[in-house]
């Protein structure tokens, strides 16, 4: 990073220099003469600290540690700790926490392992005691050097002025600002300019601006997003509630507590998942889980049952990771039963809509409605597709499902957490069907709006917090319209000519009538593959690309079949089939007791910190 | 489609070729023949619950027979595996490379002697061979498959 620093810095002096009269001298390139930088002593100061980051980085020191450095942790959080050495032959091995030897200081003794090219040394299921500050040292000798890294950790408990009993946390995956602000065009509708009304999830007091990367790449995932907000550590692409070691099983990684394990422990709250893609996907996976591989399907299945972390309610679609293999549609590798385990833990399994509304509320209950994730909304009560929904006809909506989470959680005195995640906004932006995400997205509002009232109804004493988990690449360019005989790249309305899209809800209920008016959005999508355009609804959910000919990604020929234009793609063409996640930031939303933390430019771990403040968390208070 | 190394799977010309002669064959001889039935994946299941799916009855009355379905071949795992995925429409993600709640609940997994190349996998494909119903763990890859069909013939 040093190198690449002082190379831009090179490149900018050179860049300047052609630009200044030819009358300037070295001498004005020092910095001082560059009247237009302003650098205030805090931005000096930050920027001094990532100089000295970047030199201590892992690659340069040949330590990993995990936690990772400026990791944060909520008082009593449990924890594994290790520690990374790029060398086998180590000899005089230090690693101290406030100068303190690291055995002393958290308890528990370093479990030793080489392995081919370096060292491994471990201590799990550890949590700091106190809060304030941590600085950890780790230094080590082999006969080819020495090696030496420090790195500083906070240690937080909080409590928010007023708290929160119960929290719900709504991940709208993949819901972008400009996803949000289309689900409000065509829901709530705009005259002259003025919206006819808000979403339910901005009309909340608490809004910020979140940034989303996980610590190993600048675009994350939905479970190191997931796994951000519930245990306010950051992870990598595809793992959820640990930190990423280097060995490839990817269960035996250092796992972080999430706020399901540590307010069960504590407090004995009540914990549930809804959702409308598979529940082992992984925003509902990371409320529990701890794996380095979200496909880990079929173990997050039966992990959900591990007495930690097992939810109350469990709700969504992906009953193939639960049955056992002989049984037709199973996904499984054993013969484990999983429903039947649920079931012998005193659950009631509900496999549709009508099961799940007659389940008795004061038992645990578990929901799968289809053997992978959920149909969208579209499609299974929009405008009901058998041919989509294949004999799955019998699907509840994300509000249902919400509204009988909230009754069988809140016979809980000590209180739940409640998860709800819109899922398929991302699933079909990634497939580039704007028209089915918005939909899923006035869904996921629509939910937001019940949980609103609940909570008014119940108490006014729960958290709602509101968010996407990463955004996706697209905009909002004007409309579309073929009225004049102007049809694909020639029908894209701007400015002035794009008026407003023709969108109309009159029966009310939140929806456009139809998803494909005569003048639509024109919203145009940052990153694709090779795909055909029409600009128009797609009466069945259909792939933008497909693997062709030596591997190679082609447009899908059976999409947008009628006056479709060919678009050649901006991803790589062998291996990206779909639209990909963007690395832009999202919004956070946010409304009761607590919410007030939620504003200003957030680091998506951050969203755990405020959750666990609302709550009062404390590591000395046990269950009653 | 180029060429092939497999002379299991014909190409379009040579699929007509033999189909008209096996056709006047047919019809000159009179022979009375065993026919392939033909499976259309709305025919796979009579049933959809999430306490497993059911296979429909004709399915069930034609394991062990011979079969033929019109499909999709999804992106194999590596060139040389013997086994590929039939699937109702062309595959969008490399569903290998993620979890398998991608696949769609009717898939067919395509048993193979040996290893095929140069198929496309954007446009149709005939697979013909013997049913085979009942959940199996491949034991290299893991994959899990309810049906198969053990390829006697692919026409692309």
């Amino acid at each position: 990073m040093h190198s690449y620093f002082s190379r831009s810095l090179l490149a900018a002096a050179i860049g300047l220099a052609i630009t200044l009269p030819a009358a300037a001298t070295a001498a004005d390139f020092d910095g001082s003469a560059r009247r237009s930088v302003y650098v205030n002593p805090a931005a000096h100061a930050e920027w001094s600290q990532a100089q000295t980051r970047h030199h201590q980085s892992a690659e340069r020191t040949g330590i990993t540690i995990l936690p990772i450095d400026r990791a944060k942790f909520w008082q009593g959080q449990r924890f594994d700790f290790e520690v990374e050495i790029a060398a086998t032959d180590l000899t005089d091995v230090r690693i101290t926490l406030n100068g303190k030897p690291i055995e002393q200081a958290l308890g528990g003794r370093l479990t030793r392992t080489v392995h081919d090219d370096y060292t491994s040394l471990r201590i799990d299921n550890v949590s700091f005691a106190k809060t304030g500050p941590v600085t950890l040292s780790v230094s080590a000798v082999s006969p080819t050097g020495k090696y030496q890294r420090t790195v500083t950790y906070n240690v937080v408990r909080e409590k928010a002025p007023k708290k929160a009993k119960n929290v719900i946390l709504f991940v709208g995956d993949g819901m972008s600002m400009q996803v949000k602000q289309a689900a409000r065009i065509l829901s709530r509708g705009i005259t002259e300019g003025k919206y006819d009304g808000l979403l339910a999830m901005e009309q909340m007091p608490a809004m910020g601006l979140v940034t989303t990367s996980g610590y190993d790449s600048i675009v994350t995932d939905s479970a190191n997003s997931a796994s951000a907000y519930n245990t306010g550590h950051k992870s990598v692409v595809n793992a959820m509630g640990v930190y990423a070691n280097r060995t490839p099983d990817p269960l035996d990684d250092p796992k972080v507590e999430n706020i399901n394990e540590f307010m069960q422990r504590t407090r004995g709250m009540s914990v549930g998942m809804v959702t409308t893609s598979a529940v082992t996907d992984a925003t509902p996976a990371a409320v529990s889980a701890h794996t380095r591989r979200r496909a880990e399907e079929p173990f997050i299945a039966a992990d959900f049952l591990a007495e930690m972390h097992r939810p109350d309610v469990l709700l969504g679609g992906g009953a193939r990771s639960f049955l056992p293999l002989s049984t037709p549609g199973s996904k499984r590798k054993d013969e484990t039963n999983v429903i039947a385990a649920f079931e012998n833990a005193g659950f009631t399994f509900a496999e549709n809509r009508e099961q799940m509304l007659a389940a008795p509320k004061d038992k645990p209950l578990l929901g799968l409605f289809t053997m992978s994730h959920m149909n969208v909304y579209m499609d299974r009560e929009f405008r009901p597709n058998p041919d989509v929904t294949k004999g799955f006809n019998d699907q509840p909506n994300l509000i249902e499902m919400t509204a009988k989470a909230l009754d069988h959680l809140s016979q809980n005195p000590n209180g739940f957490y409640l998860m709800s995640e819109g899922a398929s906004i991302d699933k079909q932006l990634h497939t580039m069907d704007w028209q089915r995400a918005v939909y899923d997205a006035i869904e996921f509002d629509q939910a937001i709006a019940y949980a609103r009232d609940w909570a008014k109804a119940h108490g006014d004493n729960t958290l709602i917090v509101v968010l996407a988990d990463h955004a996706h690449g697209l905009s909002l360019t004007g409309t579309y319209h073929e009225n004049d005989g102007k049809t694909g790249r020639e029908g894209v309305r701007t400015y002035g000519a794009a008026g407003w899209p023709t969108f109309v809800d009159n029966n009310g209920d939140g929806f456009p009538d139809n998803p494909d008016p005569r003048v639509t959005l024109a919203f145009q999508y940052a990153n694709f593959p090779d795909h055909y355009e029409n600009y128009r609804f797609q009466a069945k959910p259909t792939a933008p690309a497909i693997v062709g000919e030596n591997d190679k990604i082609i447009a899908n020929p059976y999409r947008a079949p009628q006056g479709a234009r060919y678009i050649e793609g901006n991803l790589p063409q062998y291996l990206e089939t779909q639209e990909v996640h963007s690395a832009d930031d999202i919004v956070v939303m946010a409304e009761g007791p607590g919410s007030e933390y939620f504003h200003g430019v957030m680091d998506n771990t951050e969203i755990f910190f405020g959750i666990m403040r609302a709550l009062h968390a404390d590591p000395k208070e046990r269950v009653q | 489609m180029s060429t092939t190394h497999n002379p299991r799977v014909h190409l379009s010309p040579v699929r007509w070729c033999f189909g008209i002669i096996l056709l006047l064959c047919a019809l000159f001889t009179a022979v009375p023949t065993q026919a392939a039935q033909e499976i259309r994946f709305g025919d796979m299941y009579s049933g959809a619950s999430t306490r497993g799916l059911i296979l429909s009855d004709r399915l069930r009355s034609l394991d062990g027979s011979e079969v033929t379905m019109s499909g999709f071949m999804a992106p194999p795992l590596s060139p040389t595996i013997r086994f590929f995925v039939l699937t109702e429409w062309p595959m969008s993600i490399c569903p290998f490379c993620s979890s398998d709640a991608e696949w769609p609940d009717n898939i067919i997994v395509v048993e193979l002697d040996k290893p095929v190349t140069a198929l496309p996998f954007d446009a149709p494909i005939r697979v013909t061979g013997r049913l085979s119903l009942g959940s199996r763990v491949d034991p290299e890859t893991g994959f899990v498959s309810l049906v198969r069909i053990h390829a006697r013939n692919i026409d692309a």
